[in-house]
């Protein structure tokens, strides 16, 4: 293993051991009321639809929402600054401070803040800064960053924030429960927040018309920061503005789903400040209604990068983000290492990799830009509907497009692709897997023992970053195809049946799991199918996951160039791998043109899909296997299931008479080419540890699954094969 | 609290773990005077023709006496049905610290000033704005925080929350 790799490999195993337990519990948590509170919201989708196109348009409008922001908060009697990076903020910051003497500032959450690391500005200018926000201040005392966008110390059990406390506050009673801890930081706050002369917040949303900064907290801390002191400094990225209180509804009713399963946050502030509440001076005796004092208030917007966010058509998305978290906490990687190793500088989770691409440069996103595996499971939770994936695809190409030329002529032969010299080798080597296989088959067995030899497996470990520890693929020596053309070709003629389909052979089922393609080609048959097996190009999805996204691209266009003469014969395309599936009905749109991409995405079907709607249409299930109550176990596949498509696979099995149990799991961790690598190898199995919990606990199922890659590590994890769905339906099984 | 909810309203209090009662003007002070839990503050709500007769509070507070109050009374502006969402303006008189620091917040609601759901809400807001942009906080429930790594109610907000619902205002 590289040295590099081996670092990384050191760094996930820690947080493993020390962070793992806490961020799964939490996450986990999180999940299950937001799945509750967004399954009895009857408008999420129409309210993401609304929040979507809200904030398309305000970001299309930013520089006019700007001016407009300026003129009504100036209207109102504050001041607003528009910083041009942190250094240009944390100077305007600082000098406000010093103008008015302080000496404590207040500050509730904000993670522009964050991005700025104002605190330490404050702290050098001879200001104390304290967090009031609890999990703010758990991180501030321990001296660490943030975790996660919203719960910044959800890598910390109760008892790691007890012992903190008490070794840093030494109380009288050791602090032990999380309402000992929370009262405690609460009284501790209190103090300094009723003494302090600045309250900072950030702020979810700025309303350009009023001049309203929107907090959204559950504490109550921002409400403190904000009316106490007589001087209020708010700090917001530029893209937090809408155009006015009439865009607001639906992020209101959003977030607090989406962030923590809250139908609504506990506190939604809008503040058009100079507040009219008296700022509170506990030493005076004057009732509330006749203090006297003048408020103050400054609105720095936050640039630093955006307004270059805002012009790159790809980046441009991450500015609707308004980091509720859904896309860490849906995310499998992220819920067994959390932020501290998914995460950059300043952001963590799913859409840090454009946050930090954005504002801190492609070094801090390629940190952790590979522990997105493309899985997509948090495309349906975004409640903004970003296409969170895809961001990490382009920027994971960016990067590679920055590394050094060395060892290419190793992998040269192998990788017909338009990526650049340089880039990763191992990942050129798995974007490259249909050529791959086609070696594979053409050589085996020869190509399997070799591959599988001692100082091949050495040598793959340490130019590509293969781990050893991973059965490798074993290459049939009679293809899918070969084996179609052997028997005659289709057994039912075009003339006799009732559809017509291709079947799509994508390399794993051409060249290494041939059995689930015979399986299909038979089942499709017995439902009076004919069938033909053209030589289709891979989708382009091992390019894409690698972040080869040209590659990618020309794969796109081969596929449809081979394909459309059978769509325009009308003929479906059945395709067997979701990852596949979900590259025609999905990424293809940015790859070929509308029509095309329609065309094609409304031809092709997943095969269980496929073979829900044959039955649907009155083909003869008696013609399949019949389940005869035999019990399986099914894992379905991450893109499968952000499709919608896990439910035909368990509706077939059903019908037929099988006893299905299905898994929760978001993912089995393996993901593609994700879980060979050696530096995630680890990771890769701690995440297959939950779907091997979930399935241990039936033992006497048969467990299937649909994907590639989840067969492959669900047979790491269990001694007995799986198998494809498809294959328990073959009549001739 | 024993009461069955009457309207959606009450019931959303109910969902999110707060109490109420109903009264009149009449009933107003008697009512306050069995919410609040002592020492208690308020802001003063006679332009509602609201009275706190004898109930033990003292209205108008200083800061210092403010801190020091368990309970903290103060009219909401607008009622949000469907959550139970109270609207605290940050006026002159106090009432956003006054719902804020103490421990158990007292809110007043006028019925005719419940509305069905947020847009409503957010519309009587919007109204206003066109006046004169303002400020006002949508509270919903205690405050409470999951940070110490299990939930707790009463952080640096109110750990309960009563509503006095005002029948004939
Ligand atoms: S990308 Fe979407 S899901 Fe992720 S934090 Fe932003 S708004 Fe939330």
């Amino acid at each position: 293993m590289s040295a590099e790799r081996r670092l990384k490999a050191e760094r996930i195993r820690h947080l493993l051991e020390t962070e793992r337990d806490a961020i799964r519990e939490n996450t986990t948590h999180m999940n299950r009321q937001r799945y509750d509170a967004i399954e009895r919201f009857e408008r999420y989708e129409a309210s993401r639809e609304a929040a979507r196109a809200i904030k398309e348009d305000a970001i299309e409008r930013l520089p006019e929402l700007i001016d407009r922001v300026r003129e009504s908060v100036e209207a109102n009697g504050g001041t607003v600054y528009v910083a041009e990076d942190a250094a240009d903020a944390n100077r305007y910051i600082t000098e406000v401070t010093a103008e008015k003497g302080a000496e404590t500032l207040v500050k509730s959450k904000s993670m522009t803040s964050e991005e700025l690391e104002v605190n330490e500005a404050l702290e050098t200018a001879g200001v104390d800064v304290y967090e009031t926000d609890l999990g703010e201040f758990v991180i501030q005392v321990a001296g660490e960053a943030p975790s996660h966008l919203v719960g910044p110390s959800l890598h910390k059990s109760t008892a790691a924030i007890a012992e903190l406390f008490n070794a840093h506050f030494e109380p009288d009673e050791p602090l032990e429960t999380a309402e000992e801890l929370t009262n405690f930081a609460r009284d501790y706050l209190l103090e300094y927040i009723v003494e302090a002369d600045v309250g900072m917040t950030g702020a979810n949303f700025v309303l350009a018309d009023s001049g309203t900064v929107v907090l959204v907290t559950n504490e109550g801390n921002a409400r403190k920061s904000a009316v106490t002191p007589d001087t209020h400094v708010a700090v917001a990225g530029v893209e937090k503005i809408l155009p006015s209180i009439d865009d607001l509804a639906p992020f209101t009713e959003l977030i607090g789903r989406a962030a923590t399963g809250q139908e609504f946050p506990q506190y939604l502030t809008m503040l058009s400040p100079p507040v009219d509440s008296p700022p509170l001076d506990f030493e005076s005796d004057v009732p509330l209604s006749e203090a006297e004092g003048d408020r103050d208030f400054h609105l720095v917007l936050v640039d630093n990068g955006r307004m270059e966010m805002r012009e790159d058509p790809q980046l441009r998305e991450t500015l609707y983000c308004i980091r509720c978290g859904a896309c860490a906490n849906t995310c499998a990687n992220f819920q067994h290492v959390g932020g501290h190793a998914f995460g950059g500088e300043t952001y963590t989770g799913g859409i840090a990799t454009g946050w930090e691409a954005g504002v801190h440069g492609l070094d801090s996103a390629a940190e952790f830009n590979d522990l997105c595996t493309g899985c997509s499971r948090c495309v349906n939770a975004c409640p903004v509907k970003i296409d969170i994936p895809w961001i990490n695809t382009v920027v994971r190409d960016r990067i590679n497009r920055g590394e050094d030329a060395e060892l290419d002529w190793l992998v040269e032969g192998l990788t017909p692709d338009a990526e650049p010299g340089g880039m990763d080798l191992g990942k050129r080597f798995f974007g490259n897997f249909g050529t791959v296989a086609r070696l594979g088959s053409a050589t085996a067995p020869l190509s399997n023992w070799v591959a599988n030899a001692g100082p091949a497996r050495a040598l793959a470990e340490r130019v590509l970053g293969i781990d050893r520890r991973r059965d490798l693929p074993r290459f049939e020596r009679q293809t899918l195809r070969a084996w179609f053309d052997a028997r005659g070709g289709a057994a039912v003629p075009a003339g006799d049946a009732d559809r017509e389909a291709v079947l799509y052979a994508d390399p794993y089922t051409d060249h290494v799991q041939v059995d689930r393609g015979k399986a299909a080609v038979r089942v499709l048959e017995a439902l009076g199918v004919h069938v033909r097996i053209p030589e289709v190009p891979e989708s382009g999805r091992a390019p894409l996951s690698q972040g080869m996204v040209a590659t990618a691209g020309e794969r796109a266009s081969e596929v449809y160039r081979s394909l459309v003469e059978h769509v325009d014969a009308g003929r479906d395309v059945v395709v067997i791998e979701p990852s596949d599936l979900a590259m025609f009905r999905q990424e293809y749109e940015k790859f070929l043109p509308e029509a095309s991409f329609e065309r094609l995405g409304e031809a092709s079907y997943e095969v269980m899909e496929y073979v829900y709607g044959l039955l649907g249409e009155g083909a003869d299930a008696g013609e399949l296997a019949d389940g005869r109550g035999e019990a399986v176990a099914y894992h379905s596949h991450c893109q499968q299931r952000t499709l919608g498509l896990d439910a035909y696979t368990e509706a077939v099995l059903d019908d037929l008479g099988f006893d299905v149990v299905t898994s929760s799991v978001e993912c089995c961790g393996m993901a593609g080419s994700f879980g060979y690598k050696s530096e995630y190898y680890e990771l890769s199995m701690d995440v297959g540890g939950d779907l091997q919990s979930e399935f241990a606990a039936h033992p006497d199922r048969e467990i299937v699954a649909s994907g590639t890659s989840c067969i492959e590590q669900l047979d790491a994890l269990f001694d007995d094969g799986t198998r494809h769905p498809v294959e328990l339906l073959d009549p001739g099984r | 609290m024993t009461a069955q909810p009457r309207t959606e309203f009450e019931a959303s209090l109910q969902r999110q773990g707060s109490s109420w009662t109903r009264t009149t003007t009449e009933g107003f002070a008697d009512a306050v005077a069995d919410a609040v839990v002592e020492p208690a503050v308020a802001t003063d709500l006679s332009e509602w023709g609201l009275d706190f007769g004898d109930a033990p509070v003292t209205v108008d507070p200083t800061p210092a006496e403010l801190l020091e109050a368990t309970t903290g009374v103060a009219g909401v502006t607008t009622g949000i049905a469907s959550y139970g969402t109270l609207a605290i303006p940050s006026d002159a008189k106090g009432t956003e610290p006054v719902s804020l620091y103490p421990e158990r917040h007292v809110a007043v609601v006028r019925e005719s000033d419940v509305v069905a759901d947020v847009q409503a809400g957010l519309d009587r807001v919007a109204e206003e704005f066109d006046a004169e942009p303002g400020s006002v906080v949508f509270a919903t429930g205690a405050s409470s925080t999951g940070d110490m790594g299990a939930l707790v109610s009463g952080v640096h907000g109110p750990k309960q929350v009563h509503v006095v619902v005002v029948e004939d205002r």
